[in-house]
């Protein structure tokens, strides 16, 4: 399923919203949570997970090509927690 | 951040109450998780991807008693942040 074949989806069940409008929200809901994120927020979101920052410390690398030693930069990186509903409903069993 | 700040940051974009905005949130997520559930990865462009992965039965321990347990074959999810959420996360810093 993409972005796309999301707004369709929720669009089709909506009685209240245009394409346009859900468009929007879906577009705003995914803005706000890398927003969110960037300020170092964690978001939760009941019954389908967390997302959250982790902190990558910086290291000693290596260009593989040349084999120069370089250090990389820390970084932030994001994560997802599958929270409980969304695990169990992912682990049922289909027939 | 919760979902009522998620439906916060949204409802004035589309000058509609926050009652049905709150409708279409929750759309969102059980549609994504519905899609999860049926084996369909999701890819959000620009934000990134939740996919399905089997696990298949592994030999486990109990770190704490050091105890050997069978881990059950499983499906899993997970996250893949995309490039772009990823250097969006990176800016602020």
């Amino acid at each position: 399923m993409t972005r796309s074949e999301l707004i369709e989806a929720v669009a089709s069940r909506s009685s209240n919203f245009s394409k346009k409008d859900v468009e929007i929200i879906i577009s705003t809901l995914f803005r706000s949570i890398a927003e969110s994120l960037a300020k170092g927020e964690k978001i939760e979101i009941r019954g389908f997970g967390s997302f959250k920052v982790k902190n990558r410390d910086g290291r000693k690398g290596r260009n593989p090509k040349s084999g120069e030693g370089i250090y990389v930069d820390s970084k932030k990186i994001p994560f997802f927690k599958a929270g409980k509903e969304l695990k169990e409903r992912v682990n049922t069993k289909k027939k | 951040m919760t979902k009522a700040d998620l439906v916060e940051a949204t409802y004035e974009k589309v000058g509609s109450s926050k009652k049905d905005v709150a409708e279409v949130v929750d759309s969102v997520f059980e549609t994504i998780r519905t899609s999860l559930e049926n084996g369909d990865k999701v890819k959000i462009s620009g934000f990134g991807n939740f996919t399905i992965r089997h696990k298949r039965e592994r030999r486990g321990r109990n770190p704490q008693t050091g105890q050997e347990i069978m881990i059950g074959e499983r499906t899993v999810m997970t996250f893949k942040a995309s490039q772009i959420l990823k250097d969006i996360v990176n800016s602020n810093s």
